[in-house]
């Protein structure tokens, strides 16, 4: 058995410890905004937040992340204080077009939101160290322009 | 589509269909006749009888309008553009507009794609489509594919704006008929027909029950550029909030709490067949289900992919050896080369006399470039599920050919293809992986899922998918050039490996008097299909490589050499100039910086891309900048077309400088994305885009950025450094600056 606190509700699951977190939120919980990309961390497209920090859920056992506030895609809005609304990150996403097959994107956009969290005004090279997703349709130049309008905002 | 009262019929010659929709309303069709009285239909629709429907317009009383777009969405921007195209020339209102994708049944049958690449050269993807046109007449044609940047410029152009054209023309008769006016004296503006003379105006919706009793007109007017409301404008695309709330479901997304997952693995040898399999250990695991054999691999079926993916790992299999367990890169290198050494390969173009002026040259200019095979690596792994319950299937999968994988299903799981359900969805990527011929995860889903009465979901592993895929092929290209005492290039000479996929991506547009342009095919065991592109990524780095070396050879500029021998290409100067003035060629760079060129067409539009490119201190290439000049004729939507553009120069990038697949021991060495690197955030270059709208016929978007950026990457680090690139990826290939070499341009 494992708790999760997700999206600030409690989930008590028949699991195995060691499943990764991803696999939860899409089999067990049929949660699918977190998205399955390469299964041993290096794409992103299965980021989540835990504590509030940008974590590949795909590589992470599901005994890790007990007891911690685990935030995806479908909660970030209400996590921002925009009930149902967007959070500021999704609305700049909008704004700016960033999205083209948009796959890669729910991860994209927890990490740009834990980036910003952390560093509200980030430069070029912060975007380009805390932004190591891949997006195979290159939205690449979109993503840093709305993290630019998000930091000077 | 259920709501439809009467049954449209589909009458020879006639393609408008008008009919009533329950609870009111109407719904208005296109359907491409052959022949067509409809003047754009005969331009593009070959002679015949057959019919195809591939736009509907919904019409509702509270004034909504729902378009019904036929090609998939996968990040394109398609459904938005398609129903720019039919809204404008309804004249409706864009925020009553809503868009959704067409169910995969024949009536959307895709005719007008095959009708427009009939018309140019046909890609081989579509080659065993279109000869479904010699099929007995009212047959209709299963296509409804997204692919060969194909939807705008062909489904936009002769069935959304028609249909839209024929909607408001019946509208506006209805509105003048009920108030005995003249059609003549009336207007239409954002979803109401205005009568001004006497100040009335009445909705849309109003007038829907109406227009379902009339004829459709037989050859509705298509708006000038200089009326258009929507089509040129900026506008937001319809797909994308849902893109950012998790919400945006793709094939992989299909779920059901009864579902069940399943974790394949293929022969590593492409072609081997499965030998033994020991299941015992996987089938002990914690919510494993079924271990299934297939001719050519195993799958393992559990309650969890996690599950199963695990347990696919305790599988202990054998593949049978083939006569391929050796082949390796090396080999098949060698294999291209020999082939190009002992043939001299089949006519692909041929002008002038090439042999002759080669033997009369001042001076002959030798240089071979190869490029490896590549694999699409879509972010969304290849899947499909299947859900088999007796005589009926129904289907989820992320795919630019509904039809197709719908009728491929239905014949592997032995079902008629009417209870054959597809439900639509997003792609997380096509690329062309996802177009028809690629079949091999369909196949294997549809097997697996027969096995179960409950939906079953097959994933591949990210490295199964890179290791399983159908890939860019690896071409080797061998060029000649002959020059005259005056320096001037009498003959160009090309020999390279096929098969040649696009016809016409090795003929250059550049005026040499005497051109020798062959193919030589050579067999592999490598699958090959569609690659972003298709042939012009390849041979667009050959080209445009090797006119840059004849320029240097000549000691000319290599934009002026251009510009000189595309005297008959004033479109292609003109994207030259563009980008060239833009980028500041000719003008002071940073210390350390050189900008490389290239030009090319492709899909009907005409792309330039300088890239802005420095050594870094690692001796690795650094691209900064990329400034694209694209001619596509006109513009639909001006922010997604720049947003292709961007996508097809990544995409391009990424290839050039890291993209290899290799094989050793007959399959394919890279599994994940640390070994097929792809371009990030931190590598990602300033990219600067100029639509240059030439008013020619709309050209494709989605993959003609996609060429021309190696070569002109290529072409920038020779003037750094002296060092030709002539082989791709660029990969780790130090470049440390030796100013002796460098180039003087």
């Amino acid at each position: 058995m494992a708790t999760i606190r997700l999206n600030g509700e409690l989930r008590e699951l028949d699991i195995e410890p060691e499943m990764p977190l991803l696999w939860v939120l899409r089999d067990e919980l049929g949660m699918t905004g977190t998205n399955f990309g390469c299964g041993i961390g290096n794409c992103g497209a299965c980021t989540v937040h835990v504590d509030g920090n940008a974590l590949r859920s795909c590589v992470t056992p599901v005994s890790a992340v007990e007891g911690r506030d685990i935030t995806t895609i479908e909660g970030l809005a209400q996590v921002a204080g925009g009930a149902n609304d967007l959070s500021p990150v999704q609305q700049a996403w909008i704004d700016y077009q960033v999205p083209q097959c948009g796959y890669c994107q729910s991860g994209m956009i927890m990490a740009a939101s834990a980036l910003l969290a952390r560093n509200p005004s980030p430069t070029d090279e912060e975007i380009d160290a805390g932004i190591t997703n891949i997006c195979r349709c290159g939205s690449y130049p979109r993503v840093r322009k709305a993290i630019r309008a998000l930091a000077s905002a | 589509m259920s709501k439809i009262v009467t049954k449209p019929k589909l009458s020879r010659r006639k393609f408008l269909l008008v009919s009533a929709v329950a609870g009111g309303g109407v719904l208005i069709g296109y359907a491409a006749t052959r022949p067509s009285r409809h003047r754009l239909a005969n331009d593009t629709l070959a002679s015949g009888g057959d019919r195809f429907v591939t736009s509907w317009i919904r019409l509702q009383p509270d004034n909504r309008v729902t378009i019904y777009v036929p090609h998939a969405e996968m990040g394109q921007g398609v459904h938005t553009s398609l129903a720019m195209m039919a809204a404008d020339e309804l004249d409706a209102a864009w925020e009553l507009v809503d868009v959704e994708q067409a169910p995969a049944t024949d009536l959307f049958a895709n005719e007008a794609v095959v009708a427009g690449f009939g018309e140019e050269l046909l890609p081989e993807f579509l080659m065993g489509l279109v000869n479904f046109a010699a099929l007995p007449a009212a047959q209709i044609v299963n296509i409804q594919i997204t692919g060969g940047s194909s939807s705008v410029r062909y489904t936009g152009e002769n069935s959304m704006r028609v249909a839209g054209a024929a909607a408001r023309q019946m509208l506006l008769e209805c509105a003048a008929e009920r108030w005995s006016v003249a059609a003549g004296e009336c207007a239409t503006e954002s979803s109401h027909v205005i009568h001004s003379a006497s100040g009335r105006s009445i909705a849309y919706g109003e007038l829907a029950d109406d227009a379902a009793r009339l004829e459709p007109p037989a050859n509705p007017v298509l708006k000038d550029r200089s009326q258009f409301n929507i089509m040129g404008r900026a506008i937001s695309r319809r797909d994308i909030p849902a893109k950012v709330d998790g919400s945006a479901p793709y094939g992989i997304d299909a779920h059901s709490e009864d579902m069940l997952y399943a974790a394949l693995r293929l022969a590593p040898v492409f072609g081997a067949r499965l030998a033994s399999v020991n299941a015992e250990e996987a089938l002990a695991q914690r919510g494993v289900r079924k271990v299934v054999e297939l001719e050519d691999g195993y799958a393992v079926v559990a309650d969890n992919y996690w599950r199963a993916k695990q347990a696919l790992q305790l599988v202990e299999a054998e593949f049978a050896p083939t006569e391929n367990d050796s082949v390796s890169s090396a080999v098949l290198a060698e294999r291209f080369d020999r082939a190009l050494a002992e043939s001299n390969g089949s006519r692909d173009f041929e002008s002038g006399d090439a042999d002759t002026a080669l033997e009369d040259a001042q001076d002959v200019f030798e240089a071979s470039y190869r490029v490896p095979y590549l694999a699409h690596a879509a972010m969304e792994p290849m899947n499909c599920t299947v859900h088999i319950q007796g005589d009926r299937a129904d289907l989820w999968t992320s795919t630019q050919d509904a039809l197709g994988i719908k009728s491929r299903v239905a014949r592997v799981a032995g079902l008629s293809e009417d209870n054959v359900t597809f439900h639509n969805s997003y792609l997380g990527g096509g690329f062309g992986r996802r177009l028809p011929f690629t079949w091999n995860v369909i196949d294997h889903a549809t097997l697996v899922a027969m096995e179960f009465d409950v939906p079953v979901k097959t994933i591949l592993t990210r490295e199964e998918d890179m290791r399983q895929d159908y890939y860019r092929p690896a071409v080797h290209s061998n060029f000649k050039a002959a020059f005259d005492a005056e320096g001037r290039v009498t003959a160009w000479h090309n020999r390279f490996t096929g098969p040649i996929q696009v016809p016409g991506a090795a003929h250059i547009p550049y005026g040499i008097p005497n051109q020798s342009i062959r193919v030589v095919d050579v067999e592999t065991h490598v699958p090959i299909a569609s690659w972003r592109s298709v042939d012009h990524s390849q041979q667009t780095f050959f080209i445009e490589s090797f006119i840059d070396e004849i320029a240097h050879r000549r000691g000319i500029n290599p934009y002026q050499l251009r510009m000189e021998l595309l005297q008959d290409h004033p479109r292609h100067r003109n994207v030259l100039q563009v980008a060239a003035e833009s980028a500041g060629y000719g003008s002071g760079l940073p210390e350390g910086r050189a900008l490389g060129i290239a030009v090319q067409e492709s899909f009907g539009s005409i792309a330039a891309q300088v890239a802005e490119v420095s050594i870094g201190g690692d001796g690795r290439p650094v691209v900064h900048k990329v400034t694209c000049a694209m001619d596509c004729g006109w513009v639909v939507n001006p922010d997604t077309a720049e947003a292709q553009i961007e996508s097809g120069i990544i995409f391009g990038l990424t290839a050039a400088l890291y993209g290899a697949i290799t094989i050793e021991d007959g399959r394919v060495v890279q599994g994940n994305f640390p070994d097929y690197e792809m371009l990030r955030m931190a590598d990602s270059p300033e990219i600067v885009v100029h639509l240059v709208e030439s008013g020619n016929a709309l050209g494709g978007l989605g993959e003609p950025a996609t060429p021309p950026v190696a070569a002109a990457v290529a072409n920038a680090i020779y003037i750094l450094t002296g060092q030709r690139v002539r082989e791709l990826p660029i990969g780790d290939r130090d470049f440390s600056i030796d100013q002796s070499l460098a180039g003087n341009v």
